[in-house]
């Protein structure tokens, strides 16, 4: 078995884990490995052909494989930065052992003085939201529908429904129209849109795509392919209510129902994990709760913009750079990060102190309904940090929020994050 | 060796009970048919059913249905090495939860001991939950029975199939019998799309199709009437909710929703019953779904329903007394029937078979032994379960076990190859899942269906638009629309 070793190791290739690799070389590691399992780099941003990435980081509007390629061409300038494809991480262990296998050199057993994670996420499918019905060909999930018509070249159906208005299910609307699809719907179960504005507007409204909200499929028919679904109206629990029932016809249903962090390497290792978000408890260098092992970008929350994925990537690269060279980043007291009256999530989930650090923190943020001119607060020991008036907050669009430098000292045990609703009311 | 002019038995239908038969004949120098109308094996009431190796308590003493369970379930442990079948012993608990419950679960264990079960025993509460502690509060006694297990249902079926294939027996799938010829009272063959099949014997393991198949021939002895069951199957982090399958105190008409492990470390809850009229309606419906975890809720409180990864249905084929239906048809000669096999059918399989071959016997089929028979299948690769040396080994010898295909089971396309060119090998997307487990985790397919497309496409030199899900037009993708494309503006 093929035995080599490393500074820091990058599991995923793609936004995340070419920014820490990259990131993991400029801040003194010498050797850099990134593990993909796909033949190339760059991860799910290769079956993101529209454009709309890179506004913040590079003031541009790149296609996704345009914001891979720049940096999939960083990493190539950084001859320290192994790389190796087609190449599946079967597990790694707690004293950074990696166990990986490839169809030309086998199993390959790697050691690293520091991992980042950076393996993204996977779809939600039909299983996990229970659709009855019969269970003919012609039901994918968005993402791999996806990949078929922009990679492969084939069409998942003609006539098409989809569930769920998160931005693949969007793009998908928008990409299956293009290619001479008759999108018949858009359903999304709440009452609100879960994908970015823009894509609402851009790929739905652009195209005369219904977006009915408050809606689901409670029936799948057709024996061999799809030949139509039931939708009905949901209520406020989301249950369906009996009469509003309507069928269309369709070849092909596509979910886009969610993304889940692809944790499996990470739970198997006993990291602890965040229930809401579904990836690792982090702190603000993206170190786990294991020390030396870090993570970044859509494996530890989705996030909606690659521009984050690449900023938290660079965070994770260059701490877990600074743990390998023996600098370690586990020092110092931590306070608790609490989402509560009406923030779903916080990332990161703790923030490490010391008097060294004096860094703003960054938080990131998930409202858990759709408001309007809210405020929200972070407090703790009974002090406000941090006070900031939100005119429109959405589930689908992440709140960024920094907790000033100056205030860190200020900081507990606890740091309580709250949405108020003008006029002083809890946000329920 | 069989010559190929005259074929002796035609077996209509590769469910378990086809598959098994089929084997069985292979025993012997015969000409043997086996003729099934999907694409694959297995993918009727055999791929979804509670996939447990009964001990034999529940049936009256006497049936068919007693007799044949007690004697395929020790068939069972008999052929499990030979076939490489998928199955674990963890025993059966019947869960007793008021005094009335345990007056019937006395009842089964004298039941089961008129029928032969081994080692049935009455656990006090403090011993059953100690052998499952998260059954109910309410838990006053268990039947336990330690002849009973688990086991892969297609997965048997495909390991009969594959070794009756490699000893003879030939297996023509998408070849539905449309009409059977009788001539005299005799059967004089079968009419497929593909052409007419001249044979002496048909056998009828046509499942919840049966009676219609035995109507193709003029016998309108028996029906049979399609009883739904509905699951929900959960991820395996749930799996550690039970070790062993769990049921309920039976009622007069069913065994009523268990809980249960499955081989393949997964755990399922399960079934409702509810007749319905069509012989292909495997339909879920809410109303079941909520129906079965309600029921699971009564013997194990806490069922993490956000788990479940996937839902199916099943069909009882239920006939007329209830009992298995197995022997000479009473209208036409040289018809045998091995019909209304519903629970405990699967575990029976082996044993109904035999039977089946008897029934050949005494009706004047020459049955010399085949000398060549083999028993035993050839062995096959599960590269999750080797040690780092096998693996490497494996993979220098061949490349393809370095690329992990399905990354929930850890499934290499070496593995999905194989199943694909093996003996009555794969050739949809679900036949590859059910040999290899690819697409069977909590991705559900998700991430590598694409890709077991795209291999099967190669494998096959098929376009990937002409490869299938699971039925005969269960096409998966379209070429894309030339003319209308974004980027083609001709
Ligand atoms: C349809 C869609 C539209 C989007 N639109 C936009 C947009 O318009 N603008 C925008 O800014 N952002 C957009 N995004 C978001 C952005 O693309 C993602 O957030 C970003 O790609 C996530 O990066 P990542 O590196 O965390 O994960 P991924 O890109 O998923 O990369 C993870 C990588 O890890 C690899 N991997 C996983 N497990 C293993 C293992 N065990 N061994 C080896 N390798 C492994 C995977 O193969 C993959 O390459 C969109 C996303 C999608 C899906
Ligand atoms: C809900 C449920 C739970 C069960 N649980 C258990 C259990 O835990 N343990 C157990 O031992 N048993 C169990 N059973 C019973 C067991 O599943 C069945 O007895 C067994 O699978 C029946 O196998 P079969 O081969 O007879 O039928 P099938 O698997 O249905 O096979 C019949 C085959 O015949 C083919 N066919 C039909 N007509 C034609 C035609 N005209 N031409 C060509 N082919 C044709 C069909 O396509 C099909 O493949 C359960 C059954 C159900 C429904």
């Amino acid at each position: 078995m093929i035995e080599q070793a490393y500074d820091v190791v990058v599991v995923g290739g793609g936004p995340a884990g070419l920014a820490a690799a990259v990131s993991a070389s400029d801040n003194g590691a010498l050797r850099v490995l990134v593990i993909e399992r796909d033949r190339e780099l760059g991860g799910i941003l290769q079956q993101c052909i529209h454009n709309g990435f890179g506004l913040h980081r590079f003031q541009q509007e790149l296609t996704g494989p345009g914001y891979a390629g720049r940096y999939i061409r960083m990493v190539g300038e950084r001859p320290n930065i192994a790389v190796l494809l087609d190449t599946m991480v079967l597990s790694v262990a707690g004293d950074k052992t990696i166990l990986a296998v490839n169809p030309r050199d086998g199993l390959l057993k790697i050691t690293a003085a520091a991992v980042v994670f950076a393996m993204g996420c996977r779809e939600r499918t039909r299983g996990a939201i229970r659709i009855p019905g019969s269970r003919p060909a012609g039901v994918f999930t968005a993402g791999a529908a996806q990949r078929m018509v922009n990679m492969e070249g084939y069409l998942p159906g003609k006539k098409i429904v989809i569930l769920g208005s998160g931005d693949i299910g969007l793009i998908m609307a928008r990409r299956l129209s293009l290619e001479g699809c008759d999108v018949k719907a858009v359903l999304e179960i709440m009452p609100y849109s879960n994908g970015l504005t823009r894509n609402v507007v851009q790929c739905l409204e652009d195209f005369g795509i219904p977006l009915h909200l408050s809606h689901t499929v409670v029936g799948v028919h057709g024996k061999d392919r799809v030949t139509g679904i039931t939708c009905a109206k949901v209520d406020d629990a989301l249950r369906p209510v009996p009469g509003s029932e309507f069928d269309l016809e369709c070849d092909c249903l596509l979910l886009s129902v969610g993304l889940i962090p692809e944790n499996e390497l990470s739970g198997d290792l006993g990291i602890e994990m965040d229930g809401l978000t579904g990836g690792p408890v982090v702190d603000q260098l993206r170190q786990t709760s294991l020390p030396g092992f870090f993570a970044a970008g859509n494996v530890v929350h989705v996030h909606d913009l690659v521009d984050f994925v690449s900023e938290e990537g660079e965070t994770a690269g260059k701490y877990a750079a600074r743990h390998a060279c023996g600098l370690s980043s586990s020092v110092g007291r931590l306070a608790r990060i609490m989402a509560s009256d009406g923030v779903r999530t916080a990332v990161p989930q703790v923030v490490r102190l010391d008097d060294v650090r004096t860094a703003p923190v960054r938080l990131y943020m998930r409202v858990a309904r759709p408001e309007r001119r809210v405020t929200l607060r972070l407090l703790s020991n009974s002090e406000l940090l941090l006070e900031r008036v939100l005119p429109v907050a959405k589930p689908g669009e992440m709140v960024v929020a920094d907790i000033p430098a100056d205030k860190l000292r200020a900081i507990g045990d606890v740091v309580t994050v709250v949405l108020r609703r003008q006029g002083g009311e809890q946000g329920e | 060796m069989p010559s190929n002019d005259r074929t002796d038995v035609i077996i209509v239908g590769g469910g378990i009970v086809g598959a098994a038969i089929a084997r069985e004949l292979a025993k012997y120098d015969l000409n043997v048919l086996l003729l099934e109308r999907h694409p694959d094996l297995a993918m009727e009431t055999t791929k979804a059913n509670s996939a447990i190796l009964h001990a034999g308590f529940d049936a009256s003493p006497g049936s068919l249905k007693a007799l044949l369970n007690v004697r395929g379930n020790e068939l069972f442990r008999q052929l499990q090495a030979d076939l490489g079948l998928e199955l674990k012993l963890t025993g059966s608990l019947v869960v007793a939860t008021s005094a009335a419950e345990m007056d019937a679960i006395g009842e089964l264990y004298s039941r089961g001991g008129e029928n032969g079960v081994p080692g049935l025993k009455i656990l006090s509460r403090e011993q059953v939950l100690d052998i499952e502690p998260n059954l109910t509060e309410q838990t006053l006694g268990a039947l336990h029975a330690p002849t009973a297990g688990i086991i892969s249902p297609f997965g048997a079926a495909l390991a009969f199939a594959e070794n009756a294939a490699l000893n003879g027996v030939k297996i023509i799938r998408e070849c539905p019998v449309t009409a059977i010829a009788v001539t005299d009272g005799r059967i004089a063959g079968v009419h497929t799309p593909h052409g007419f099949i001249a044979a002496r014997f048909v056998v009828n393991a046509a499942g919840v199709g049966a009676d219609t198949v035995s109507r193709l021939a003029g016998d309108d002895s028996f029906r049979i009437k399609p009883r739904k069951g509905e699951y929900l199957l959960f991820d395996k982090k749930a799996s550690c909710l039970v070790k062993t399958v769990v049921f309920p105190t039976p009622t007069k008409v069913s065994k009523g929703i268990l809980v249960s492990p499955t081989v393949h470390g997964n755990m399922f809850v399960g079934p409702n019953a509810l007749d319905c009229r069509d012989a292909d309606d495997v339909d879920t419906s809410a109303a079941g779904l909520a129906e079965i975890v309600a029921g699971a809720e009564k013997l194990v409180p806490g069922i993490p329903v956000g788990a479940s990864i996937t839902q199916f249905a099943g069909l009882r084929a239920v006939a007329d007394g209830g009992d298995f239906i197995i022997g000479p048809s009473p209208a036409v000669g040289g018809l045998v029937h091995a019909a209304g096999i519903q629970s405990p059918g699967l575990t029976a399989a082996p044993a109904i078979a035999e039977r089946v071959a008897a029934v050949l016997r005494d009706l004047g089929l020459e049955m010399k032994p085949n000398r060549r028979f083999n028993p035993v299948n050839p062995p096959r690769v599960l590269f999750s379960e080797l040690d780092a040396a096998a693996r490497q080994a494996l993979i220098r010898e061949n490349p393809l076990y370095g690329r992990v295909i399905c990354r929930c089971e850890t499934i290499t396309e070496g593995e999905i190859v194989a199943a694909i060119h093996s003996v009555c090998g794969a050739r949809t997307v679900d036949g590859v899942k059910r040999r290899t487990r690819a697409g069977m985790g909590r991705c559900q397919g998700g991430f590598c269906g694409p890709r077991v497309t795209a291999i099967l496409a190669r494998e096959l030199s098929l376009p990937v638009t002409a490869v299938r899900k699971d039925t005969v037009g269960s096409y998966l993708f379209f070429d894309k629309i030339p003319r209308l494309c974004e980027v083609d503006s001709r």
